[in-house]
């Protein structure tokens, strides 16, 4: 397991000074009506680092997307960085299908107001590896390289932090596995990665760390080996299969556990 | 904003279809209405039997001979004669569809019309298949008929007029090819006057010839008064008409501003409700508004787009129908202000639908929906319908901006009346549909 965290998203770094985090949610609460959709999340994820947040289906994990993004106000509880600073990648790509890869690139990054927007598209280009499709309308790439571009698009202002609301969802197996490479890359190069997923296998393989939600609340908050300890310190090792060492029903039955 | 505007043009470029449609659009309406306009309606055929001859044609009244077949041209002015042979056949050709009517006129007509005592009459006969073809033609004749009745009375008195001059003053009437001498009433009188001047004072035929003499003045005072009645029942009613409210649009004029404002509003609803809902099918709405641009601004935006688009359509129309229809182009800066606020009102509410329905098709349909019923509304005229239910129709028409539009257009291109209140109305709507889409623009997402 942590052979592959190595390889995947980074481990978080131990020194004083990368300890600081990059992203901070702290405390967020969110009410629709009468409903608590977030019950005083808190986390926190540092430089480089690959954070997936996780849980069931209605569990919270997009409405805390949306506040880490700006989208959605927080009814109590702070970010500690402004909707400006961070990279936002929507579950749908939000792309101009009649726009070239460099139009809708090159649109966004005078929207973002960069110095020099043909520089970022230029760079955009080469970073995705999208260089040959550039003067292709949007409509006529692939899911894989749409999402590309989606990515892209949230890269352009060179954020520290990128926030990715389900990146994988849509992709056939080979697509995801060559977007994750794209998306490690970047979190080599020290961008902070955030993303949503309800695939529990996608968070253990790429995520350094989890913040686990059910009904609004955190469960969990630590990397997937953490997480399969703390379930067979409860004496079940998983699925009520003794011994198994499968992530995602380490996973189910830490839910059990706690009641979800 | 600028750089949104940029990317829905290009967008627009590259829909080919839809921007193909838009600049067909108004080409094909200046075209069909101007057609329509410069054409106007075509007469109907009309199945015709004359069965009266050249001599019968000629009626003579008090010594004057008239000629009705003048009359009967004057019908062919406003209808397509197909001359037949019998009355059976011009019922049988009413009757397949050839004709939408036919006329028949009697070989009597000339001598009814020449005794006085019994009116002429001719027959009409209708296929009533279809009931406005049946009205249209019913109406020319019944029209036609109507003028050539009138004509013929003011001969008729013309002619009576003529009879009463004669007996007052007297003169000289020809008759049956004899000439007569009339004697008159002025000159009878005169003679009166002399032979009692001849009669011994104390003669009691003085007095009978004093009572004589003052009932051929008094009735030759009153036969004066009797043309000028005569006149009046030759010509019954006369028409003065005096407009009361509302210009003097020519209906041609008022027809373009019809199909200018009916194009505008199409257009403008279409393209802003369906550029906005666009935003949101592409999933971009959320990462334009997450700092990028503003909700307003964006609102903003789609309105320009759609208001830049429709204005440009509508020049090019009205350009168009200016080929068919004399336009004064030394008001074309009203054109342009009319335009303008009809658009930016029509691309208030077309946001506002956007904003509501969310997606493309159901924005299209809702405006279009909405459209129908505005222009219909906007286009009742008083009188129509009752009096209440019509300022229900014209407070309704008032929430929409198609009447305003309207009546801006209609006054800049034919200055009937002012321009400034429904410029005003039409400021008032954009700010309360731009109101109503920034507020329906909340739940969006």
């Amino acid at each position: 397991m942590a052979s592959q965290q190595q390889a995947a998203g980074r481990a978080p770094d131990t020194t004083e000074a990368a300890s600081a985090p990059v992203l901070e949610a702290d405390g967020l609460v969110k009410r629709f009506g009468d409903r608590e959709a977030l019950r005083g999340v808190s986390f926190g994820a540092q430089r480089g680092e690959v954070v997936a947040i996780t849980g069931p289906n209605g569990a919270g994990k997009t409405t805390l997307l949306s506040i880490l993004a700006g989208i959605e106000r927080a009814d109590a509880g702070a970010v500690s960085r402004s909707p400006r600073e961070v990279g936002w990648v929507p579950q749908d790509p939000a792309l101009y299908r009649k726009l070239t890869v460099a139009e809708n690139l090159a649109l966004f990054a005078r929207l973002e107001r960069l110095d020099d927007p043909h520089a970022a598209v230029e760079r955009m280009l080469d970073q995705t590896g999208l260089r040959d499709r550039g003067d292709d309308q949007v409509g006529e790439l692939s899911g894989g390289n749409r999402q590309r571009v989606n990515i892209a698009i949230g890269l352009l202002a060179a954020p520290e932090a990128l926030l990715l609301d389900e990146p994988s969802a849509a992709l056939d197996p080979r697509q995801r596995e060559r977007l994750w490479e794209f998306i490690l890359a970047l979190s080599a190069a020290g961008t902070t990665v955030v993303f949503s997923t309800h695939n529990v296998q996608e968070a253990e393989r790429y995520a350094g760390r989890l913040v686990v939600l059910a009904d609004g609340e955190r469960l969990f908050w630590g990397s997937s080996a953490e997480l399969e300890s703390v379930v067979a310190d409860a004496g079940d090792t998983g699925d009520g299969v003794p011994g198994s060492r499968d992530f995602e029903a380490a996973f189910v039955t830490f839910l059990h556990q706690r009641g979800h | 904003m600028r750089w949104l505007l940029l990317k829905d043009l290009q967008i627009l470029r590259r829909s080919p279809l839809l921007v193909g449609l838009l600049a067909a659009y108004p080409i094909l309406i200046a075209v069909l209405i101007g057609f329509a306009l410069s054409r106007g309606p075509d007469k109907p055929a009309v199945a015709f039997l004359n069965q009266v001859d050249q001599a019968g044609a000629e009626i003579s009244v008090g010594g004057e001979t008239i000629d009705t077949s003048t009359y009967a041209d004057r019908l062919f002015e406003s209808v397509d004669p197909v001359r037949v042979s019998s009355r059976k056949e011009a019922i049988e050709k009413v009757r397949d569809g050839e004709v939408l009517g036919a006329i028949v006129i009697p070989s009597d007509i000339g001598q009814k019309l020449q005794s006085g005592i019994e009116p002429g009459e001719i027959e009409v006969f209708f296929n009533a298949e279809d009931p406005v073809k049946a009205r249209y033609v019913q109406d020319t004749i019944r029209s036609q008929v109507a003028q050539a009745n009138a004509a013929l009375t003011q001969r008729f008195t013309k002619i009576a007029v003529g009879y009463l001059d004669l007996i007052v003053a007297g003169g000289r009437f020809d008759f049956l090819g004899r000439t007569f001498d009339v004697l008159g009433l002025e000159r009878s009188e005169e003679i009166l006057r002399r032979a009692k001047q001849d009669l011994p004072r104390g003669s009691p035929a003085r007095d009978e010839l004093d009572r004589v003499i003052r009932f051929s003045q008094l009735a030759r005072d009153n036969l004066d008064l009797s043309d000028d009645v005569l006149k009046s029942v030759g010509t019954p009613i006369r028409v003065k008409s005096q407009v009361i409210e509302g210009g003097s649009t020519p209906l041609s004029s008022f027809a373009i501003a019809i199909a200018v404002t009916i194009s505008l509003m199409f257009v403008t609803l279409l393209l802003a409700s369906g550029s906005l809902a666009l935003e949101r099918e592409e999933n971009a709405f959320l990462r334009l508004v997450r700092g990028l641009v503003s909700r307003t601004g964006l609102l903003l935006e789609k309105a320009g787009l759609a208001a830049l688009c429709s204005v440009v359509v509508c020049l090019v129309m009205l350009t168009g129908l200016g080929l068919f229809v004399g336009l004064e182009w030394s008001r074309f800066p009203l054109w342009v202000a009319a335009l303008v606020a009809g658009a930016l009102a029509f691309a208030a509410m077309g946001v506002a639908i956007g904003a509501l329905a969310r997606e493309v098709r159901a924005a299209s349909l809702l405006a279009f929906m909405i459209s129908l019923p505005i222009a219909f509304l906007a286009l009742v005229p008083s009188g129509a319908v009752a009096p209440l239910l019509f300022d229900v129709i014209r407070a309704v028409s008032a929430l929409f901006p198609f009447k305003p539009a309207l009546d801006a257009l209609n006054a800049a291109l034919n200055d009937s009346g002012g321009i400034v209140v429904p410029l005003l109305h039409l400021a008032a709507l954009f700010v309360a549909f731009g109101a109503a889409a920034r507020l329906a623009l909340r739940r969006f997402a």
